[in-house]
């Protein structure tokens, strides 16, 4: 055990250099540009360094730090980790970096005079909360970064947004986040009342509450969550935003922030609340499996490229859904490992709609059209984009949609065979999507966009490259990351939850 | 038969003696300094009164001797002294705000309301100084409001009910600007609060009818034992409830709110949102604490049905509202139904949290009520929300203090608004008032629209040419919007202290 703060230093640095970047003067927008970059890269360096000193097959959760906050309501500053969090953090760490390079000139792009150092202070006070939700140990406190994520969230949004509507989808997700939160609010007064006074989620983790109760505090949880996520039919607030947001900040939006509706899931509807788990699962499944549908359909009637990648988050967010409730290690890991894989590969997409855009001043599918012409390099990283979307083998992705598939197979033939549709549905939206902007016949318009005629530019390769490399890095070898996913995810279906894994039938009948 | 004088412990009567004298003395300046000085000496008077109280105040609860004293009408026991503190805070703050003298020459009210607007007498009384009359009848107020909440039976009640809303009637007149508005305001709440106090006096004499006696131990004693008709004890507390109810606005007696809110002067809008709210509450609180525990049975489902349809009705009105005093009126209307979901857990946390809420908003109205006054153009304050459009870009920090304001209000974490919520609807699941907490998460998430509004205005909105500046606040205001905002932080962030406070007052002496 190291005796190193990693994750308070992990949540405080950003707000930290967030509070600095936000007397910053608004003419000072290259320095601005460069603090966040160094200092990100600093957090970054940081979650190597926690990353490193994560044992991977020790305890359960690990990097423990633990301060006094409220002693009245018992609540606490606990953080720690366990592999799931890990992984999470890890991401948010190697992302944030990244999309403060990719948004070099997305402020001086927009209209009005737009500052940008609070455009970086917002981005740096979201990636403080973000982490802290994953390291967040005790329940109020995770509610507290939960709700208070959405503040910068929001102004990025309704502020930097390049969209006309960009007003109505800030505060559309502000007012759909906050509603589940307020149901969160409710089933966590409920829990805390129940449980002992106590918010400390080892202790409430071992607390017994009657059949009610707990069904109530589990739906409290699970709809928050399933805004967040966001599960069909409580998405619709995602493509607004998603196409609202200026292209890095819906980056990290879906990449990142969505993430802790799956996460909240795992960490607090399964293992508070077990038994409800088990009775709602088969409602879980269900709304997942339309999603996967659902999603995928709209994504192929899209003519939208930011509502179109949207959309094939909601689809990737019912296989992870799926993954979660079969209740197998097997799904459990591919379910986490493709919370990860989702965050590189839809990370990636969006950076790399967010260049076209910039580059077109558009969105619009049919303002592009053959454009692989004009800017190869770009169309061939948008290839790799999509492919990693729709799970081609060799990328990360398919490892962890084969895994959730495997595991869902073994218990639940009907859902597995279902769920596969939407990697049919998925080929389509993407090898679409690809062909109506990148081939067939130069759309003429794109001729007279002088920008469309630049490639890529050293800045955005920087961007897209560690991405792609992790990517078909974990394609072939995502044992680093399962090892570290492995023990959690068994630990939180086996010890929290007490349900075993079905034997293998093929070798039971050898 | 002799007439015997009862034992008075004048050091426990302290603190309201000071305020009493010092307005008494007040009155005497008016008639005799000389019009420029009055205020000059008015201001300090009253500060150093207030202080006085509050050191006493400090003392007595230091001294943790509870007593009953001037023959058993006055107790002085920690809930009550934790009132009588609160009530010199925040009148200390709202001082700051009538005290205001460079937004207005003369301050916000006028010496003859009476005089037509734009006439001669008016512009001749415009040159002269401002009415310094405001003080000595806010003493008053304040000296009754903290008799109301350490009266120890009923008449001692009323004739504080009556000490301090005369006072208020009075200073709702006073508007400088938009007289006839003020004085309809005044006029209103004085009808309205007559027939209140009418109510209240009837339930009294029905209570004495019952149990044959006004204090709250003999009352609490006949409700166990009298043999005589529960009908005269229920129509007698219906009654005193509805002049209760009515000063702390709740639905079905809160028509009064918006028009008085938005035709008083801001300063005494503030006064009115923050202290009477304070002295109303602890009125309540000791009266169903105290004298009616235990027929908690009869009384709850009825005010349980109260409390929603206040936080209902004052969150979906809110929504509609279009200017910003008459939405900071539903707001407290909305609150009051918080408060009496605390008031209603009828257990220790409910009178604590009660008591930790009402302090928590009332720094955090106070200082919203701070900008509003700030916000003005030639006319006056600019209170009409289309008018706030484009605040943000025009003066940053004053936005962003209110944007601040109105996430406490909206009860985001890390502002008190949370906190407070928290405490009583953890309460009130404690308190087996469940249904009543799910109602109060529900208006919570309707409630946050018209906040949210607010700030969508004022930082999304392109300003106009109409967006008033916001005027440099003078030392009195800039202390008080200081203060307002610190304390919703500190009381969001680090409750600690005040919790503590709370924990310490104890229960009610009966």
């Amino acid at each position: 055990m190291s005796k190193f703060p990693f994750l308070t230093l992990l949540v405080t640095l950003p707000l930290l250099g967030a509070l600095i970047l936000a007397f910053f003067p608004r003419s000072a927008g290259e320095l601005a540009k460069r603090f966040a970059l160094v200092w990100t890269l600093v957090v970054f360096a940081l979650t190597v360094g926690a990353w490193l000193a994560f044992k991977a097959g020790g305890d359960r959760f690990q990097l423990k730090d633990d301060y006094p906050w409220i002693p009245q309501w018992g609540v606490r500053f606990t953080f720690e980790v366990d592999g799931i969090a890990l992984v999470m953090v890890a991401l948010i760490g190697l992302l944030v970096p990244l999309i403060v390079v990719a948004s070099w000139k997305t402020v001086e792009a927009l209209d009005g005079n737009r500052s940008v150092p609070a455009y970086f202070a917002l981005l740096l006070a979201l990636q403080g909360m973000m982490i802290g939700v994953f390291a967040a140990s005790d329940v109020l406190l995770f509610y507290v970064f939960f709700e208070a994520m959405l503040v910068p969230m929001y102004f990025l949004i309704g502020s930097y947004g390049s969209h006309q509507r960009r007003q109505y989808a800030a505060v559309k997700f502000f007012l759909y986040s906050l509603v589940g939160g307020l149901f969160m609010l409710a089933a966590v007064i409920g829990l805390w009342v129940l449980g002992g006074n106590t918010f400390d989620w080892h202790t409430l983790v071992e607390a017994e509450f009657t059949t009610w109760a707990e069904r109530w505090m589990f739906l409290g949880f699970f709809v928050a969550f399933a805004i967040k996520a966001p599960f069909f039919p409580f998405h619709t607030w995602l493509p607004d935003a998603g196409s609202a947001a200026p292209a890095p900040a819906a980056a990290l939006l879906v990449a990142v922030m969505d993430k802790v509706g799956t996460f909240g899931i795992l960490r607090y509807c399964l293992s508070l609340f077990p038994n409800a788990s088990k009775y709602f699962a088969p409602l879980a499944i269900a709304l997942a499996l339309v999603g996967i549908i659902y999603g995928a359909l709209l994504a192929v009637g899209q003519n939208d490229l930011k509502r179109l990648v949207s959309y094939t988050s909601i689809a990737h967010f019912g296989f992870i859904g799926i993954g979660i409730f079969a209740f197998t290690t097997q799904a459990g890991s591919g379910a986490v490992l493709y919370m990860l894989n989702h965050g590189l590969a839809t990370g990636l997409l969006f950076l790399v709609v967010g260049f076209l855009v910039a580059r077109r001043g558009s969105a619009s599918i049919k303002d592009f059209g053959g454009a692989g012409k004009l800017v190869p390099w770009l169309s061939g990283v948008f290839f790799i984009a999509g492919m990693a979307s729709l799970a081609l083998p060799g990328t990360s992705p398919f490892v962890s949609e084969f895994l959730v598939l495997l595991g869902v197979f073994a218990v639940n033939k009907t859902v597995a065979v279902i769920a596969t549709l939407g990697i049919v549905l998925a080929a389509a939206y993407v090898l679409w999507m690809y062909q109506r902007t990148m081939q067939g016949t130069l759309n003429p318009a794109l001729n007279e966009v002088p920008a469309m005629k630049k490639d890529l530019s050293v800045r955005e390769l920087a961007v897209v490259a560690p991405l792609i490399g992790l990517i078909l890095f974990l394609g072939f070898y995502p044992k680093p990351v399962l090892d570290v996913i492995n023990p959690a995810v068994q630990a939180t279906f086996t010890q929290d939850l007490g349900v075993s894994d079905p034997a293998p039938k093929s070798e039971a009948k050898k | 038969m002799t007439f015997k004088l009862p034992a008075i412990d004048y050091l426990a009567l302290a603190p309201m003696l000071v305020l009493f004298g010092a307005a008494c003395a007040g009155v005497l300046v008016d008639a005799l300094v000389p019009r420029e000085w009055r205020y000059h000496v008015q201001v300090p008077l009253s500060l150093v009164a207030l202080l006085a109280s509050g050191g006493f105040v400090v003392a007595l609860a230091n001294r943790k001797e509870h007593v009953v004293t001037a023959g058993s009408a006055v107790v002085i026991d920690g809930p009550g002294l934790f009132l009588q503190g609160s009530i010199v805070v925040l009148g200390i703050v709202a001082l700051f705000l009538v005290a205001e003298r460079r937004l207005e020459p003369g301050g916000a009210f006028v010496a003859q309301a009476a005089v037509v607007a734009g006439s001669e007498a008016d512009r001749k009384q415009m040159r002269k100084p401002g009415v310094t009359e405001v003080y000595p009848m806010m003493l008053f107020a304040l000296a009754g409001m903290m008799l109301f909440c350490s009266a120890n039976d009923l008449l001692t009640m009323f004739v504080a009910l009556e000490v301090f809303s005369l006072p208020l009637y009075l200073l709702c007149a006073l508007a400088r600007r938009r007289r006839l508005l003020s004085q309809e305001a005044a006029v209103k709440y004085f009808l309205l609060g007559a027939f209140a106090s009418a109510f209240f006096l009837y339930g009294v004499a029905m209570i004495y009818g019952y149990a044959g006696k006004v204090d709250f131990r003999g009352i609490n004693e006949a409700v166990l034992g009298s043999s005589n008709s529960k009908t005269l004890l229920l129509i007698g507390l219906a009654m005193l409830a509805i002049g209760l109810l009515f000063k702390v606005a709740a639905v079905p007696f809160h028509v009064w709110t918006p028009d008085v809110y938005q035709g008083a002067p801001t300063p005494i809008t503030a006064f009115m949102a923050a202290c009477t709210k304070v002295a109303a509450f602890g009125g309540l609180l000791r009266v169903l604490y105290v004298a009616f525990e235990r027929s908690s049975w009869d009384f709850r489902p009825t005010l349980g049905v109260i409390a929603a349809a206040t936080m209902i009705v004052g969150a979906v009105l809110a929504v509609t509202q279009t200017d910003i005093k008459r939405l900071l009126a539903y707001s407290s209307v909305a609150n009051a139904g918080y408060l009496l979901t605390g008031t209603l857990s009828m257990n220790r946390d409910g009178l604590k949290y009660t008591m930790f809420y009402l302090v928590a908003y009332g720094f955090t109205v106070l200082a919203a009520f701070a900008i509003v006054m700030l916000v003005r153009d030639s006319d006056g304050e600019a209170t009409h929300l289309a008018r706030w459009a484009g605040l943000g870009r025009r003066s940053p920090v004053f936005a962003s203090l209110f944007t601040f304001l109105m996430l406490a209000f909206a009860g985001i974490p890390l502002t008190s608004g949370f906190t407070a919520k928290f405490g009583v609807f953890a309460a009130a699941v404690g308190g087996n008032m469940t249904w009543l907490v799910i109602i109060g998460v529900l208006s919570s998430m309707i409630l946050a629209f018209p906040y949210l509004r607010v700030v969508v205005l004022m930082w999304l909105s392109v300003p106009g040419d109409d967006t008033p500046t916001v005027s440099v606040p003078g030392a009195f205001t800039a202390a008080a919007l200081f203060v307002g905002v610190a304390m919703t932080l500190v009381l969001g962030v680090a409750p600690n202290q005040a919790l503590e406070l709370v924990n310490d007052a104890g229960a009610f002496l009966r």
